[in-house]
């Protein structure tokens, strides 16, 4: 597949979606997407039916830092755009620019993490921990699994940049690095709702 | 011209008309950028400001919400493009599903408390 375009040093454009395999590869991505909507939309149903079972535990209201949690949003949106401009290098055939825009979105997931990781640790010094209530369990889950999505996303991306250090753009690592971007804004997609749904509407509603 | 020395790098085939594209590109991918922003501030203010009273500000926020759902998986996840049909159509059998769903396990844990 491609080994043409390989030898005259030249790709075709979109060339995430120049090959079958790249193609299949988008698809069954999707198709995976599809199936994660349905997952956190499970844990976020769950979550709205459990979130008064506080059991005299700490409320959403007394323990949320929303101007952290605002900040972690604007970080994960950012690392958004910079996976965006990622792409785009790519799709200009500038593979430095888009590995450097990768590591770029690399660093803004690890400090999102890690600001989480800190949010976590408070809420439980509060009282607030995954078995003190029904409140607490749901929350837990739900971000706790928005989470481990985004150290998954972390260890993928860094794993392809590490592979693809040296040597350029090809057809083969082309769709992976669009499928990485693609998952890493599907994260985006899920704060989105965690960040009105679980921070926004429990200050404010 | 000068010559490409380092043969590891592959140019990629852009015709004038792609070029401009992606240019175009860039720039809604920006726009959509800070419209995602402005909605997160206002959101954001809308909760944390004590003026506003929640009967307005949960639905206001669900709707900022949805709105930048949709330009992140139109414009920067591409749903938008052409060759998207099948995208399209995975992502809004979801969206089928989760609406019965989500409002199934509000009544069944919140309200009748199974």
């Amino acid at each position: 597949m491609g080994h043409a375009a390989h030898n005259t040093g030249t790709l075709p454009p979109n060339p995430e979606k120049a090959t079958l395999e790249g193609r299949n590869k988008f698809l069954a991505f999707w198709f995976f997407l599809g199936g994660e909507t349905v997952l956190f939309a499970s844990l976020f149903g769950t979550y709205l039916g459990l979130r008064n079972g506080t059991a005299g535990g700490p409320t959403a209201a007394d323990i949320f830092h929303l101007p952290l949690v605002f900040i972690m949003t604007m970080i994960l949106l950012t690392s958004s755009l910079t996976s965006v401009f990622a792409m785009l290098a790519m799709k200009k055939g500038n593979f430095k620019q888009m590995l450097v825009w990768m590591w770029v979105t690399v660093a803004l997931g690890v400090t999102f993490l890690g600001l989480e990781i800190y949010e976590f640790i408070d809420y439980t010094n509060q009282g607030l921990t995954f078995t003190s209530s029904a409140f607490g369990s749901a929350f837990y889950t739900l971000v706790g699994f928005h989470g481990a999505h985004v150290a998954f996303g972390i260890g993928w991306i860094i794993t392809l940049l590490i592979r693809y250090r040296k040597g350029g753009l090809t057809l083969t690592n082309a769709p992976k690095f669009y499928l990485a971007s693609l998952y890493w804004h599907f994260i985006d997609v899920v704060w989105v709702f965690i960040f009105t749904v679980v921070y926004l509407m429990g200050i404010g509603g | 011209m000068e010559p490409n020395l380092n043969t590891n790098q592959p140019k990629v085939n852009l015709s004038q008309k792609e070029k401009i594209k992606l240019e175009r590109e860039m720039r809604h991918q920006i726009i959509t950028f800070v419209v995602m922003i402005f909605f997160t501030v206002l959101a954001f203010i809308s909760v944390a400001s004590d003026l506003i009273p929640a009967s307005f500000a949960v639905p206001f926020i669900l709707i900022l919400a949805a709105v930048q759902v949709i330009l992140q998986l139109y414009y920067f996840m591409h749903l938008k493009d052409k060759d998207h049909e099948w995208p399209n159509a995975f992502m809004l059998s979801g969206i089928v599903i989760i609406i019965p769903m989500v409002a199934a396990l509000m009544l069944l844990l919140g309200v009748v408390k199974f």
